[in-house]
Order: structure tokens, then C-alpha cells, then sequence
């Protein structure tokens, strides 16, 4: 793949991806949550996310950089534990290193877990690919008062070694100097396997004739460690379909009554601890202190649950209660309905003469008076609050906790603790949160994970506007929780017994909590909103075009026409069904089109409730709903479609029934 | 009475053959016997085998005694490995010298010491004792799984047991193999156990796996 064919993509990761052909290219690779990212960001000058949490990055990015005198393509690539990937984002990690021909690749290690990240460091050696080591995270090692010697590593790998401290930018000059400098070579690692091993990787290599972009001796390794994506390759590129070499993998993996994959990571462990004992040295200084304490505060079910609803309750108050209601208000009343509109409106009027024309910029469905004001005064101010409260959370590292405190309840719904990640970043923005749905690792979750997504998880803006519905309806605001979390567990139950597999296991890495750098959390949250305001407004722009050329041709008239049947079953009146209608287009297009009829005093009490619900379960958005063809085919777009819609008006007509047959006042 | 050891070895190596490796008869040549040896004329005057001229297998009534043996082996390998830390050669040795001298009483503290380990160092299943069945865990195990362990407890890894290949992937690509020291921070409603300089969660299933010996 290169970067000439790739695929049109959503940007909320920052719109950095360039064109890097001919130039020499630099790969990132290491595990999750080591900060390439934060690498790449200082390499090429280009923002791309930043989080404290596994898994941040889903994709390739590519940037340019000028290291040295020379220009560089720079590629940030998702973390990967093992070259013996396990998840899809492993798996493309890998395939930039073995496709793309790298330079230079640095592998980017968090320096105080060092014994963990030398494994990929020689695997990748073994791989016969040119490694620059970068001990990244140093502030951390030394904090608990690790010392690494560099040398020692240097000497034993034959391969630069630098170290770094990433947000800072230390160590930048040196790691940009050594790749500069860097002359393509191939470092033969001095760990041998046991004999037996060690002859069947002669004889595979022997065997081999395809390429594979790697080492044979590494692919030989893989094909011992019985990697399906390697055996597939072998059984493509070689002339007897692989036959021979995969005879004597099974002959070795029968010599030992164990793994080979345990056998081969044990004698890497053995190799691996050596090393690092003569290179590093720690003077045991545990203390908790307050971020240890903090932690246990979060994961402890005790403390942990009332921790998680207390962090709702800010959640509502900066962006329920500032954002969309004291924000939105302004603007909405104060900027547009006093000023804007008023005065937009009075300057149309003078220069068109005529109605039809005026129409399209303002009065009811303008594109000044409808699709700006929306996106403007209604959207705006609740999606950004919400993303800087989200950045903070993202960067503190809470996320993996509130997984692991979570991950009994996921099960129950077929997913894990894991899939806790995305569903949080879905009140974001379910576009963002389907791509992060990629971290999960069989397909029976990542369809659950993607179905919930585009089911019951409302999105940042439409949860503002919501929140600016509902506010002060205590009551109101408790049904629409009730109904929306049974309908979530519900689906994601009834999905998880329709939907056969294997039942998800739950392991994850609990990073250290770190206090939020307010750069970075001002630059992804302008990065955030920049994109979604790019994406929204010129939608928001179509659809009052639309609308104005539907009215003109009656078309407009006829749909919400056709719309007001399901919506008067459902309890509510007739004018309900314009804002449905700009629910195909985005749910919170439509859940702002509720917010003029309540303001117009069409919708409350109980049809209010309703429709904010039915809307809340439609498909998000088209971004959403392209991002899930990409992801997951467009037989399964179109299936959740299909059943999403129908069922939307369904949950409303029965939340109606139940709420109206037991007398319940709003 | 008490068996000879060789004719121990011939019942442990019959039953191995017969019941794992699913062959129906053994012949002697394989078991480096011949049908005038002293231990093959102990197992057949017991009724344990039955000698064809150059073959034999086991009786119905030689299956307990033959598992009982393959189960002391096996044991006696995962104390020379967890307990006494020997590597893998010295441990066949003395395991072999081992099993033999294992009474039965000795035998059920050792698997209770143990954890009532499911699989010898090799990854073969040791048979179940009546200690295991009865899963009365009264003494203190030397060895337990992660799943039993109580938080605060630290100790190193001894050694991961599944049978499913891919679990194992997972917990050795997250840095959890043997030898490297944990130290149990909680236990509900997930497992999360601090390796290094990390912090690692992982639920029920993922823990039962990981064998560990606290306090070491």
C-alpha cells in the first residue's frame, strides 16, 4: 500500500496525512501509549491526537520532516506489542514494516518498562529491518529512580540507542541527528534458540525463495510461532504453495510439548533479562503518592462508582449546564436573534424582491436563519465544551480504569472492558469512536461495538442540545436515561445471544495517570472542533438548500408528509416530523430542530421525552454511517440501518404507551 | 504392596502411550522389556497387563495404579521447577528419582502445595488425585493462580497454563511470563496486578491462567 492508494478517511485524527513517495522514509513503531505520536508531532511539526490511553492511533499517518539537511516521510504507525500481531492494528503496523521498505525505523520504548519493550526491539532486529532505539518516557524512569545505560544496550543490540523525554522535547536534537546519520544496516542480534529451533529455522529459510520484506529467518520464526497472515504469504509466494516449509514447522512444534511461540519468547525473556541487568539500575523509591492514590480511588468499586458518577455530574454542569444552556443561549437569543437574523434578514428583503429567493436565506429553513444559526449558535458551543472536557479526560488516563471497573458489565453484552474506550469516545463523536472500534479484536465485538455506536450512544452535540431540552426536567431528564441505558443493554444482550463467537477476554495495560498538558488539550480540542465544524456546516448548509428546493417542488411537503404517520403513532404532533426529517441527515440536526419547537411551545411533557428518545436512537450521521460501510461492509451498514430506524420508532411508541398508561406528568 | 520402580515405569509408559497418545498395545521392545523381566512378570502376576509375545497393554485393573504413577512423575517435575527452581535437565533427573519415593499420603500435600497443579512443566495434563477433586484447599499452596490470590500479595510468576494458544499470545505479549515479579493490587470487579513499572488489568479467565508463587 502506498500512500498513493489509500483510502479516503475521516480526519477527526488531525488532517495531517501527506504525500511522502520518494522521499526517505522514517517508520514509528512500539507499543501503545509511548508516545510516537508526541514524536511525530515534534518531527514534522503536524498535530496528530494525543492521549493517555492504548490505542489513541488507528491508523497510518504520514507527514513530512526535514531532519538533518535532508526531507524525510515520517510514518506513525499504531502501537504494536509484537511483531506476532493480535489485534487488526498490530496487524497494520506490521504490514507498513514489511510493505513499505523502511530507512530508518525507531522503535519508541517506554523506558521504565524497558524489560517489556526489548522483545519487539528483537524481533525487529531479527527482522533484519534498520532500528534506531528510543528510550522515550526517561522523566517517568527517573521519577522512580531508574538508571539506563545506554551503552551497555548499544554495545549488545549494535544499534543507536537515544533517549528521550517526548513532551518535552528532550533528547529531540540527538534522536533527529541519529536518524539523520543513520546508514542503512543489518544488526545480527546474538540470541540463538534451542537446537531444535534453531535447525528448523535453517531449514525453513532454505526453503524459502519468495520476499517477503523481511528476514527470512524472521519469517521462519512466524511461521514456527504459527502466524495465519504469514502462513497465507508463504502459501502465495512460494512455488509449492509452502509445502515443504510448513512440514518442518509442524515437525519442530511436535519436538516440544509446549508452544513454540512459549518456547521462543522464553528464550528472548532469558536473553532479554541479562541484558537488562547489566544495563539498568533502580533504587527502589515506591511511594504512593497523591496520582497512585487517585488511581486506586478510581478502580476501587467503592470508591471507583461514585468517583465515575461525580465525574457525570461536572460532566453536566460545564457542558449540559454552561455550554448548552448559558452558551447556547447567548448566542441563540442574544447574537443571532437579536442581531444576526434581524439584520441579515432586513438586508435580503431589500436587495431580492423576490419570496421564493429570500426563502433560501432566510425565514424558517434559510441558510443563514436555519442551517448557520444551527451550527453556529446550537452546535457549536456544546461540541466544543464537550471536547475540552473530553481532551482532560483522554489525557489523565481514566479511560483504561473506567474499562477495567466496567469490563463485568461489557461482558454481559458480548463485548469486554475494552470496548469501554470507544462507547465513552461515541458521546464525543460516534464517527471518531466506529474507527476506534478497530482495537477490539474478534469481528463479533467490533459489529456489537459498532451497532451500539449508532444505536444508543448520542453524540456530543445532540447530548448538549438534549441537556438544553430537558434542563430542569429532573424527572424528564431521569427517563430518557433509563430508556436509552436498557436500551443499549438490551441490544448489545440480545446481539451478544443472536451473534455466536468466542467469549471476549479482557486484558489491558493501566497506564500511569498523568496531569493533562493544557497545550496539548487545547490543540486536539481546536483540531476536534475545527473538523467537525468543517464537516457539519456545509452539511447543515445542503440541507437548508435542500429543504428549500423540496418546499419549492412540494417534495419537502410530501416526505414530512409520509413522516408525520409514524410520528403521530408515536404520540406526537404533526410538526414533530420536519425535525425527523432533519434527523436523516444527523441526529443532532434533528434534536436542534426539536429545540425550536419546544422554543415555539409545539413540544413538551410527554411527546418531548419521546421524540428526544426515537431521534436519539436513529443512525448518527452520514460521516458515521460511511465510516461504517469502510469498517464494516455495506451489507452491515445497511442491515444496522434497517433495523435501526423501525426500532427508533418502536422504543418511542412503546416509551409512549407506558409513560401514558401510567398517568406520568412531565 | 508396593511396585517395583521399574515395573512403575512400565505402567506409567503404557498408560501415557494407551491413554494419551491413543495406541492400543505397546511392544516390549519399545518398553525395553522382554517377557521374562522380573518387572513384567510383577505387573502380570498382579493381573495390571496383558503380554501378547511381543506386545502389551493394560489391564482395567492396572489403569489406577498406572495414572497414580504418571501423576507422582508429574508432579514430582512441577516441584523440581516451581519449588526448587531446577532447570529443565536436572529436573528430569531427579523427578524420575522422585516420583518413585512419593507415597500417596506425600503425594496429596505436595499437589495441595502445589495448587493441585493441572499440568506438569511440559504442559501435560496431570491427572486428577482425590486431593483435586475434593478441592480442599486447607494447606497453604506454594503455587497458586492468580485468581486465588488475595491483593497486596507479591510473588514471581512461575508459570502460565491454558490450553488455548491464542490466551497465551496475549498474556506473553503483555510482558506476564515466568520470572517476572507481580504484585496483586486488586481483585474485583477485575484483576489488576502491578509488573514493573506498569499496571496491568485483566479479568477472571485471563487470571486463572497465570500461576504465581506468593512471597518470592
Amino acid at each position: 500500500m502506498n500512500a498513493k492508494t489509500k483510502e479516503a478517511k475521516c480526519n477527526c485524527h488531525g488532517n495531517v496525512d501527506e504525500e511522502v513517495e520518494g522521499l526517505r522514509k522514517v517508520v514509528l513503531v512500539g507499543s501503545p501509549n509511548v508516545g510516537k505520536s508526541v514524536i511525530f508531532g515534534n518531527l514534522t511539526g503536524k498535530y496528530v491526537t494525543v492521549s493517555n490511553y492504548p490505542g489513541t492511533t488507528v491508523e497510518v499517518t504520514r507527514g513530512r520532516a526535514v531532519i538533518g539537511h535532508a526531507e524525510f516521510g515520517v510514518i506513525d504507525t499504531p502501537g504494536m506489542y509484537s511483531f506476532l500481531p493480535i489485534t487488526e492494528e498490530e496487524r497494520v503496523a506490521r504490514r507498513v514494516l514489511m510493505g513499505e521498505n523502511p530507512d530508518v525505523i525507531v522503535h519508541v520504548a517506554d523506558a521504565k518498562n524497558i524489560e517489556r519493550m526489548l522483545h519487539l526491539t528483537l524481533q525487529l532486529l531479527e527482522a533484519g529491518l534498520p532500528v534506531i532505539l528510543d528510550l522515550n518516557l526517561m522523566d517517568e524512569a527517573g521519577g522512580l529512580g531508574m538508571k539506563i545505560d545506554l551503552d551497555v544496550l548499544r554495545k549488545a543490540l549494535k544499534i543507536p540507542v537515544v533517549a528521550t523525554i517526548a513532551t518535552e522535547k528532550k533528547g529531540m536534537d540527538l534522536l533527529k541527528e541519529t536518524i539523520s546519520g543513520y546508514e542503512k544496516h543489518v544488526s545480527r542480534v546474538p540470541l540463538r534458540y534451542d537446537g531444535l529451533i534453531e535447525s528448523a529455522i535453517k531449514g525453513i529459510e532454505e526453503g524459502l525463495e519468495g520476499s517477503y520484506g523481511i528476514s527470512k529467518r524472521a519469517v521462519a520464526l512466524l511461521l514456527l510461532q504459527d502466524d495465519p497472515e504469514i502462513k497465507g504469504m508463504i502459501r502465495e509466494r512460494e512455488k509449492d504453495g509452502g509445502v515443504a516449509v510448513y512440514k518442518i514447522a509442524e515437525e519442530a512444534g511436535r519436538g516440544f510439548s509446549q508452544p513454540l511461540n512459549y518456547v521462543i519468547t522464553l528464550a528472548r525473556q532469558a536473553f532479554i533479562t541479562k541484558l537488562v541487568e547489566g544495563a539498568a539500575t533502580i533504587e527502589i523509591s515506591r511511594r504512593t503518592d497523591l496520582k497512585e492514590r487517585l488511581s486506586q480511588l478510581m478502580m476501587h468499586p467503592l470508591t471507583g462508582i461514585p468517583f465515575l458518577l461525580l465525574s457525570i455530574y461536572a460532566l453536566y454542569e460545564f457542558v449540559g449546564v454552561f455550554g448548552a444552556q448559558v452558551s447556547v443561549d447567548f448566542l441563540e437569543r442574544r447574537v443571532f436573534g437579536e442581531y444576526i437574523n434581524p439584520f441579515v434578514t432586513g438586508v435580503v428583503t431589500s436587495i431580492i424582491p423576490w419570496k421564493v429567493v429570500q426563502d433560501l436565506f432566510v425565514n424558517e429553513y434559510g441558510i443563514i436563519t436555519l442551517g448557520v444559526r444551527y451550527a453556529v449558535a446550537i452546535i457549536l458551543p456544546v461540541v466544543a465544551t464537550f471536547f475540552i472536557a473530553f481532551s482532560i479526560i483522554e489525557d489523565t488516563g481514566y479511560l483504561p480504569r473506567l474499562a477495567m471497573l466496567l469490563d463485568r458489565i461489557f461482558k454481559k453484552i458480548g463485548l469486554n472492558g475494552r470496548a469501554v474506550i470507544p462507547v465513552v469516545l461515541g458521546f464525543g463523536c460516534d464517527t471518531m469512536a466506529t474507527m476506534v472500534t478497530r482495537t477490539l479484536e474478534t469481528r463479533r465485538e467490533r459489529v456489537i461495538a459498532t451497532l451500539l455506536l449508532s444505536l444508543a450512544i448520542p453524540c456530543s452535540a445532540q447530548v448538549g442540545v438534549i441537556l438544553a431540552l430537558l434542563s430542569g426536567n429532573v424527572k424528564a431528564l431521569a427517563i430518557f436515561i433509563i430508556v436509552m441505558t436498557s436500551v443499549f443493554l438490551f441490544v448489545g444482550f440480545l446481539s451478544a445471544r443472536l451473534m455466536p463467537g468466542e467469549r471476549p477476554l479482557f486484558y489491558m495495560e493501566v497506564p500511569p495517570l498523568r496531569w493533562p498538558k493544557l497545550s496539548n488539550v487545547f490543540t486536539k480540542t481546536y483540531t476536534r472542533v475545527e473538523w467537525y465544524f468543517k464537516e457539519v456546516f456545509p452539511l447543515f448548509i445542503l440541507a437548508s438548500v435542500l429543504i428549500w428546493a423540496g418546499k419549492l417542488t412540494g417534495l419537502f411537503d410530501i416526505i414530512v408528509n409520509v413522516l408525520s404517520y409514524p410520528v403521530k403513532w408515536i404520540g406526537l404532533p404533526e410538526e414533530a416530523a420536519t425535525a425527523f426529517l432533519y434527523g436523516f441527515f444527523r441526529r443532532d440536526f434533528g434534536a436542534a430542530g426539536l429545540y425550536d419547537l419546544k422554543n415555539a411551545g409545539i413540544l413538551d411533557g410527554i411527546p418531548l421525552v419521546v421524540s428526544i428518545i426515537t431521534l436519539a436512537l436513529f443512525m448518527p450521521c452520514i460521516a458515521q454511517l460511511s465510516i461504517t460501510i469502510k469498517e464494516r461492509g455495506v451489507k452491515m451498514a445497511v442491515g444496522m440501518a434497517a433495523f435501526i430506524f423501525p426500532f427508533a420508532f418502536f422504543v418511542g411508541f412503546v416509551v409512549n404507551l407506558i409513560l401514558n398508561g401510567l398517568g406520568v406528568t412531565l | 504392596m508396593r511396585l517395583s520402580n521399574k515395573a512403575e515405569e512400565i505402567l506409567e509408559y503404557l498408560w501415557i502411550m494407551i491413554r494419551e497418545m491413543g495406541e492400543e498395545r505397546v511392544s516390549l521392545k519399545e518398553l525395553k522389556t522382554d517377557r521374562d523381566a522380573p518387572e513384567i512378570q510383577e505387573l502380570m502376576s498382579l493381573n495390571y497387563i496383558d503380554v501378547s509375545p511381543d506386545s502389551a497393554t493394560l489391564r482395567e485393573e492396572g489403569m489406577g495404579e498406572a495414572e497414580s504413577a504418571v501423576r507422582r512423575h508429574r508432579l514430582a517435575e512441577r516441584l523440581m521447577v516451581d519449588v526448587f527452581d531446577l532447570d529443565r535437565g536436572l529436573m528430569e533427573e531427579n523427578a524420575c528419582l522422585f516420583e518413585h519415593l512419593l507415597r500417596r499420603e506425600v503425594e496429596e500435600s505436595i499437589c495441595t502445595l502445589l495448587g493441585h497443579p493441572g499440568v506438569c512443566p511440559h504442559n501435560r495434563p496431570i491427572p486428577a488425585g482425590r486431593c483435586c477433586r475434593d478441592s480442599v484447599k486447607t494447606a497453604r499452596n506454594i503455587v497458586s493462580s492468580l485468581a486465588d490470590v488475595k491483593r497486596g500479595v507479591k510473588g514471581r510468576v512461575a508459570y502460565l497454563h491454558t490450553r488455548d494458544n491464542k490466551k497465551l499470545q496475549k498474556l506473553m505479549t503483555m510482558g506476564i511470563l515466568p520470572g517476572v515479579t507481580i504484585e496483586v493490587m486488586q481483585t474485583f470487579p477485575s484483576y489488576v496486578f502491578r509488573l514493573g513499572h506498569t499496571q496491568i488489568a485483566v479479568d477472571k479467565e485471563m487470571a486463572t491462567d497465570i500461576f504465581m508463587m506468593p512471597g518470592r
